[in-house]
């Protein structure tokens, strides 16, 4: 990856509005190709940060470098990247045809082409047929596919997805995420998309960049990021995370430092097996449930520490029904987990 | 089920009607638009009524009693008279320079107020333009009169420049109308605006097109429905006026000042009346003609 060539660059980017700072410094670089996510909870400044390499805001500092050239004095409609907005943005006024052939109409190229090229793209987004319809005679996804194929046309060197997804419902958005994720394959571009949604996050991007207060907090892989997160922000953003720290590591782990194991990766037992003796490749604590959230396909234990402090263990309900785990409420058990899935974390970068 | 309701129901004949109208859609309905209904039949089409209906009488030449005969003689004299042709198309073109006027004025000012300014500065502007429909009509006609007449504030400023003020007529007639409904058209224009979200304009920036092809092919057709809107305000209101051009029309005749002198001077309040049916015509052929921009959603 790192020898690729970078399709956008951020170098010390800072952007304040008035008093207050959005963005407080971000180096970042996007490789080409790459299916790359910007995750945050609001008011990260994860949307700032795109719409700075749109080129709808200017930083306060620092420059922004789309496929190795400085674009950071230059307007929207002089950069090679396009948007989807978060609203989609549709022009009301025109038909979904008109609509994606705004970007090539603007651009002078002709009508032929212009027509095929559109029509290309309709298909792409699987919308062949939809030509003549108005935006407000469409539903959410098709709306969401028409402001993809609009931007898509241009064939830019990246794409900018503002939480593409957010506007729809849970199913349309599995559906969509797989779709923009072989869309992405299709084409080849760059797509570069902010969500606040850490499985949408996991699940599409190549790469992930963990925005808190305006900062980046990790960059990496879907897996570096949530098995190895830098910081407590992370583990605690991306995915639930159990923080082992203090005097409980020391009693539990041996040493001293604030540690996280995922949920999943912890083993609960009850009943007979309590007093079975775990490997010695695993830690272990016995405690009791306080709570138990039956989700379906897992079940969330909620577990009161007799050293103190809470952990929450995750298990498939692979033998058990909602009968059997809903009893052990109240119940005493053990806890254990391998060894290498406890990670230190680094409480002095974190926030 | 509902003798059980009624039973449990507590209290005083306040809440029992409550609970009438409550139940019943079609009584609440109509207690609702009984008043308002009564007025706009009555007074408001009725006088219209009135005013077809009087426009079809004459008037007895020696006495000046009206004659209650149906007659065509009004509109046959409206029709044939060249005189009052010219004035009709004069008023015509007046309220459209008026309207053309204004919106070019308005426009700008609307745009700047909904996409440009803070919130805050908004509001602000908001007043600014609402304060001047405080002040009376008459005030502001006459203040426009001060200003146009011949030692007036215009000529002052012209004179260095080797011109001179257009002075009370025609001119001075369009310049105090656009004055007077330019609030009327910057206010549907701006709440049209405020309405078009900004990331449309994002969408356009972002998709190459510069900041004229943005406003022509995003703004423009957007807001237009907005325009024709403001239009109806400030032509409606313009063709109907009569007290401008006294006051500042110097000897020139629209169709406002015919009505006003057929009920004076003339006392031909039959005349008047088939006068008066012109610009309510006008309106109407506009109205059909601007019902499909979208403009009435607009009002």
């Amino acid at each position: 990856m790192n020898t690729e060539r970078a399709a956008v660059t951020l170098c010390g980017v800072r952007k304040a509005f008035g008093s207050v700072t959005a963005v407080a410094g971000v180096d970042l670089e996007v490789y080409d190709g790459e299916f790359f996510a910007m995750l945050g909870p609001s008011g990260s400044g994860k949307t700032t940060v795109l719409r700075l390499i749109a080129g709808f805001e200017r930083p306060t500092e620092g420059t922004v470098h789309l496929g190795g050239r400085d674009v950071t004095g230059l307007a929207p409609f002089e950069r090679d990247a396009n948007t989807v907005f978060q609203d989609y943005a549709l022009f009301p006024h025109m038909n979904v045809l008109a609509n994606v052939e705004y970007g090539l109409k603007v651009k002078k190229v002709p009508k032929a082409e212009r027509r095929r090229r559109a029509r290309e793209a309709l298909a792409t987004v699987r919308l062949d047929g939809y030509e003549r319809r108005r935006p407000g005679q469409l539903s959410g996804g098709q709306r969401q596919r028409v402001a993809l194929a609009r931007a898509l046309v241009n064939r830019p060197k990246v794409l900018l997805l503002d939480e593409p997804l957010g506007a729809l419902d849970l199913k349309l958005r599995e559906e969509m995420q797989v779709e923009l994720k072989s869309i992405q394959r299709q084409v080849g571009i760059t797509f570069l998309f902010v969500t606040h949604d850490q499985q949408e996050a996991l699940t599409m991007s190549d790469r992930i960049a963990v925005f808190n207060a305006g900062r980046i907090e990790q960059v990496g892989t879907p897996a570096e990021v949530y098995e190895r997160p830098a910081s407590a922000f992370v583990a605690g953003f991306v995915g639930t995370s159990n923080l082992i720290a203090g005097a409980v590591a020391e009693k539990l782990l041996g040493r001293d430092g604030v540690y996280s194991v995922r949920p999943e990766k912890i083993r609960v037992l009850a009943g007979a097996d309590l007093s079975a003796d775990v490997s010695g490749e695993e830690h272990s604590a016995t405690g009791t449930v306080a709570d138990v959230v039956y989700a379906g396909a897992a079940t969330r234990f909620v577990v009161d520490l007799d050293v103190g402090g809470r952990l929450v263990a995750l298990q498939q309900n692979l033998w058990t029904s909602s009968m059997d785990v809903l009893e052990l409420r109240h119940e005493r058990v053990r806890l254990a987990w391998r060894r290498e899935h406890e990670f230190p974390i680094d409480v002095a970068g974190g926030d | 089920m509902s003798a059980v309701n009624e039973v449990s129901t507590p209290g005083g004949p306040v809440r029992r009607l409550a609970g009438l109208l409550h139940r019943r859609p079609g009584l609440r309905l109509s207690a609702l638009l009984a008043a308002p209904l009564l007025w706009l039949v009555v007074a408001y089409l009725g006088a219209l009524g009135a005013l077809l209906l009087s426009a079809f009488w004459t008037t007895n030449v020696f006495t000046g009693d009206i004659v209650k005969q149906f007659s065509t003689q009004n509109f046959h004299d409206l029709i044939t008279g060249e005189v009052y042709r010219r004035i009709a198309l004069r008023s015509i073109g007046v309220a459209a320079l008026v309207t053309v006027i204004d919106a070019v004025i308005a426009f700008p000012m609307a745009l700047c107020m909904a996409k440009l300014t803070s919130p805050r500065a908004q509001r602000w502007l908001v007043i600014a333009i609402l304060t001047p429909l405080w002040a009376s009509y008459l005030v502001k006609a006459y203040a426009w009169r001060v200003m146009l007449s011949g030692e007036g504030l215009v000529h002052w400023a012209l004179e260095p420049l080797g011109m001179s003020g257009a002075g009370y007529g025609l001119t001075a007639v369009i310049i105090t109308l656009a004055y007077l409904w330019l609030p009327f058209m910057i206010l549907p224009i701006y709440a049209g605006l405020e309405r078009l979200p900004n990331s449309l304009l994002d969408a356009s920036a972002d998709l190459g097109a510069s900041t004229f092809r943005t406003f022509r092919a995003v703004i423009w057709p957007i807001a237009f429905p907005a325009v024709v809107a403001g239009s109806i305000f400030t032509f409606s209101l313009s063709l109907g006026d009569f007290i401008s051009v006294k006051i500042v029309g110097g000897k020139s005749q629209l169709i406002g000042n015919v009505v006003y002198d057929n009920i004076g001077a003339a006392n031909n309040l039959p005349f008047a009346a088939a006068v008066a049916t012109v610009p309510v015509a006008v309106m109407v052929i506009y109205l059909v003609a601007v019902r499909r921009t979208g403009a009435l959603e607009n009002l």
